[in-house]
């Protein structure tokens, strides 16, 4: 076997806290061979950020290396002198970082930064390195290098970006490329562009990946072996394919699990979740890390620590009964033992109905002309990039920002456009779950008078028994009542998105907006909160309006689903009928670039590389036909009408539906990467 | 061999060291350097040993000796005395002014934050043209109106650091308003000053305080300064800066006069500033 390209041996790494230390990462081995790409998962807190950076020896200030040793090509990177690091960080490990927007220099064209590279570390002449970054940006798929590198970064999409970021790195002709959750901060689309990019680069370039992410299904479209951590530990290290098909250990399975598979629903299963949090690294147990969590649990795993055991050939489990991981679907409850509530279809007065409603910033259109009606019970999912509105129609309905025309009615009574001058009645039927769980809680509040002022206010209870329905919300949460006195930093995301939704319940309201409140978290804190909703939709049978980027969680939840692109809706119907064809062809392009589980690579049949214009430059027609492979001429010109493709499933598109269907089924069936050919319909 | 099966021993845990928080040290050093001048104040009437204003015709301008201490001034008013007593008066004039201005410029700030469009252009440009003038030109010109005093030392002061305060409430309440527990209180229907009053103000505190104790730095050297121009308190109260001022024609024959007092005031500025980075540091780390 030829040296590992990058050695970590029996690496640990401790921080300095305000007092005491911590192990981040502990005892940790790997190897990653030349040419090979390693994918590092876990969830966040389990060191692998960390490992990421003691790779470049990069460690953060309190960050200490207390035990073991980091090769790099069979020298020890902690032993080296100042310069000889320099010139490996440069030339033979580079570094690709979630946000590429603050790794560009916002004052140097794209061009020139690349160019700075090769000058720099392959000292190449000017002119030379000027023609040979016009190249690196060819190889990272960007077409017309020429204009892109005069370009300052801010006149370019999240997605390009992230690939000039990789045009540099690749510049010097690193050995390791070591890309830390280099997707995370875009769009599902781009990340798929982007992902594709990798693939294609790994046939291209002999340099080695070290591919740190939470997310499983993009760790396995790049990688050839990965490496799961858990609490600082390397938990489970296999091929992709082995680790896929037989995780051998009960995290791993329970990971599975917890991830919605794409086209599951809430009648068909509950998400499993992973019971308990992540233990305290400053107050480890002498037994298994994951033994409170872990299903298949004995006396021994209490007592003894498991050193990582081989499960086969190439595959390590650090779990003394690793034959017997429950297979990840196995273990799920199915729906019907816990009865997904019932989609009420046969519909009495719509609770919620918008009408033409718009909202202009400027001369930027943020919404336009969104009819949309929500039947009372009714989980509703709004689906769409970023920038597409779906936040400002939250902040409409939810009277937080008024639209600028158009109507918005609550059974069937038009309200009034700002919170504050609807009637408590209206305002306690709409309420609201917001993003980021680090600010939706005031943090100078203890949750007792969070709650309390959310029951006093919307309930109108006062004293005992403002008290006693504080403690009920509490508990519909499933948090226990001694949180009540903690402040929120006490409390982990998971928790504080759970209080949150308690905050919401306070009033017994009818339409509950819930705008991407498991984004920012674990999968399987996803998992247990998008149960906990749908076992408090069963209790209150209140209305959801879900937003998400996260096609298969939409998919999961919703009833019905409505597709936004530049402000408006393009494609609207039952849960089940807008994923299947025929779709708008931008629900095709977001459905082919939704990364999943499985053996199938996802399909590719549109690319959206082309930027969307955003608002303020509203394209005149279809506002998607500058990114749509099939726009003809009506498209350009004039709005799409709405075509019914029965059961309310409606599509806003020029292209007959027909020709839509036809085209999209043949796609979904070759599987195909390259578009296929599409007849276009006669206008009607 | 790429993949070494590991043996997970566990290093004994090591000795946990305690490492002071940030800013401690500059915050502990400069409250104990101001609480020396607060207890010589409170404690002035007994532990001094002459009266302030005793006038002395046989001790003029004596230098520093066994009993007069830091010398004596033109009257023969021991100097030591002086300086002693002269704490009382920089100690509260400035605590006073800033809180009066913590609270107007905190009312300012937030409601401008959280109004926002045509209250914030308005108030926010008067405020800027204001804050064009020196500081001691404004209060000078405000205190030639209103006459010299120790209420109207500490009103012009608090006066003319509202605006100051204002924009530092200001900012930090534009970032918190944006906030998505400020839109939960907003979808409850709260009123503007609930948010304002529970929502906004506590987060703000850390902004707050800082701002707070940097003022009271300024203040302390703002109220010498118009104690020196005649315009605060009126001799022959011992106060630091009329100290100076009175004497600064001896500043050549009888140094010790101006020394002394301006030392007070350099103490005092210097131990609150000293604590105002302390207490940055700790709060905004």
């Amino acid at each position: 076997m030829t040296a590992p390209l990058l050695e970590l041996d029996n690496v640990t790494i401790s921080y300095q806290r305000r007092r005491d230390r911590i192990d981040a990462v502990r005892n940790v081995s790997l190897a990653v061979q030349p040419g090979e790409a390693y994918g590092l998962v876990g969830e966040s807190g389990c060191g692998k950020s960390t490992l990421a950076m003691a790779v470049l020896r990069y460690l953060p200030k309190n960050g200490l290396l207390t035990s073991g040793h980091v090769l790099f090509e069979e020298r020890d990177l902690f032993t080296m002198t100042a310069s000889e690091l320099r010139r490996i960080r440069g030339n033979r490990i580079a570094m690709v970082y979630q946000n590429p927007g603050s790794a560009l220099n916002p004052t140097i064209r794209v061009g020139e930064q690349v160019a700075e590279v090769f000058r720099h570390h392959r000292a190449l002449p000017h002119h030379t390195a000027s023609q040979a970054a016009l190249e690196m940006l060819r190889k990272v798929r960007i077409s017309e290098p020429d204009r892109v590198a005069a370009l300052y970064p801010y006149q370019l999409s999240g997605g390009m970006q992230q690939r000039v970021v990789i045009a540099m790195a690749l510049a010097s002709d690193p050995a390791l490329l070591v890309l830390d959750e280099p997707t995370t901060a875009l769009d599902a689309t781009v990340q798929a562009d982007i992902l594709d990019l990798f693939q294609d680069l790994r046939g291209e370039l002999n340099a080695a990946i070290l591919f740190i992410s939470h997310n499983l299904a993009v760790v396995q479209q790049v990688c050839d072996r990965i490496g799961v951590m858990y609490a600082g530990e390397l938990i489970e290290q296999g091929t992709v394919r082995e680790v896929f098909q037989r995780p051998r250990h009960p995290y791993t399975a329970a990971l599975f699990d917890s991830i919605p598979d794409f086209g599951v629903r809430k009648q068909d299963r509950r998400l499993a979740s992973i019971a308990g949090g992540v233990p305290d690294l400053a107050d480890l147990g002498a037994g298994c890390l994951y033994e409170p969590r872990c299903p298949i649990s004995r006396t021994l795993c209490r007592v003894e620590h498991p050193d990582l055991l081989r499960a086969g050939t190439r595959h390590l489990s650090r779990c003394f009964f690793h034959t017997e991981t429950p297979v990840p679907g196995s273990a799920a409850p199915t729906a019907s033992a816990t009865q997904a509530p019932e989609s009420p279809q046969n519909q009495r007065l719509p609770l919620l109905t918008l009408n033409r409603v718009s909202r202009r910033y400027g001369r930027a259109h943020i919404l336009k002309d969104i009819d949309l009606e929500i039947a009372p019970g009714e989980t509703f999912g709004l689906v769409g990039e970023s920038g597409s509105g779906k936040s400002t129609l939250a902040k409409v309905i939810a009277g937080l920002v008024p639209p600028s025309t158009g109507t918005v009615a609550l059974n069937n009574v038009r309200v009034a456009g700002v919170a504050s001058r609807r009637t408590r009645r209206q305002r306690r039927d709409v309420q609201m779950v917001f993003q980021t769980p680090d600010a939706t809680l005031n943090p100078r509040k203890r949750i007792v008078s969070i709650l309390g002022r959310a029951v006093r206010v919307l309930a109108g209870l006062t004293g005992r028994r403002k008290r006693d329905r504080s403690a009920a919300l509490l508990a519909d949460v499933q948090l226990p009542s001694r949180m009540l006195t903690a402040t929120p930093d006490r409390l982990s995301g998971g928790q504080r998105q759970r209080v949150a939704i308690a905050r919401a319940f306070a009033g017994d309201p009818k339409l509950v907006i819930l705008d991407e409140p498991t984004s920012a978290l674990d999968v399987s804190v996803q998992a247990s909160i998008l149960s906990l909703l749908l076992d408090l939709q069963r209790e209150s049978e209140a209305a959801y309006l879900f937003i998400s980027h996260d096609l298969a969680v939409v998919r999961y939840l919703s009833d019905r689903i409505g597709v936004m692109y530049l402000g408006e809706l393009v494609e609207i119907g039952p849960a089940e009928r807008v994923f299947r064809p025929p779709f708008h062809p931008y629900t095709h392009s977001l459905i082919a670039a939704a990364p999943r589980l499985g053996g199938e690579k996802p399909l590719r049949p549109v690319s959206l590389d082309a930027p969307s214009p955003g608002p303020a430059e509203r394209p005149t027609g279809c506002p998607f036909h500058t990114r749509c492979p099939r726009a003809y001429d009506p498209c350009r010109t004039e709005a799409p009408p709405w075509r019914d493709a029965g059961e309310g499933h409606m599509i806003r598109c020029w292209i007959a539906l027909d020709a839509l269907e036809a085209s999209q089924t043949a796609a979904l069936r070759a599987r195909s990467t390259a578009p296929a050919p599409v007849r276009v319909g006669p206008r009607p | 061999m790429a993949e070494t099966l590991i043996n997970a021993r566990r290093r004994p845990r090591s000795r946990t060291r305690f490492t002071p928080a940030r800013g401690t040290i500059p915050l502990a050093i400069g409250v104990a350097m101001v609480l020396v001048w607060v207890a010589t104040s409170l404690g002035a009437p007994w532990l001094a040993p002459y009266p302030p204003s005793e006038i002395d015709f046989l001790a003029i301008s004596q230098p520093p000796s066994a009993a007069h201490w830091f010398g004596t001034d033109q009257l023969g008013r021991d100097m030591l005395s002086r300086v002693m007593h002269g704490g009382a008066y920089v100690l509260t004039i400035a605590p006073a002014a800033t809180l009066l201005g913590l609270v107007l410029g905190t009312a300012i700030g937030l409601t401008t934050a959280w109004f926002g469009s045509w209250v914030d252009e308005i108030v926010m440009r008067v405020l800027d043209a204001v804050m064009a003038f020196p500081i001691v030109i404004l209060a000078m010109l405000a205190l030639t109106f209103l006459g010299a005093g120790t209420g109207n030392v500490i009103l012009v002061i608090g006066l003319v650091f509202a605006p100051l305060i204002a924009r530092t409430v200001r900012a930090a309440a534009l970032v918190e308003a944006r906030k998505e527990y400020v839109q939960a209180a907003q979808l409850r229907g709260e009123g503007a000053l609930y948010i304002m009053a529970v929502e906004l103000l506590p987060n703000v505190r850390g902004p707050l305080i800082v701002e707070g104790t940097v003022r009271l730095g300024y203040a302390v050297f703002t109220s010498a300064t118009l104690g020196f121009l005649g315009l605060g308190v009126q001799p022959p109260t011992p106060d630091w800066g009329l100290m100076v001022s009175e004497n600064q024609a001896l500043l050549t024959t009888a140094p010790w006069t101006v020394l002394f007092p301006a030392t007070g005031i350099a103490w005092v500025v210097v131990a609150i500033g000293l604590a105002a980075d302390g207490l940055k540091e700790y709060l905004e780390p």
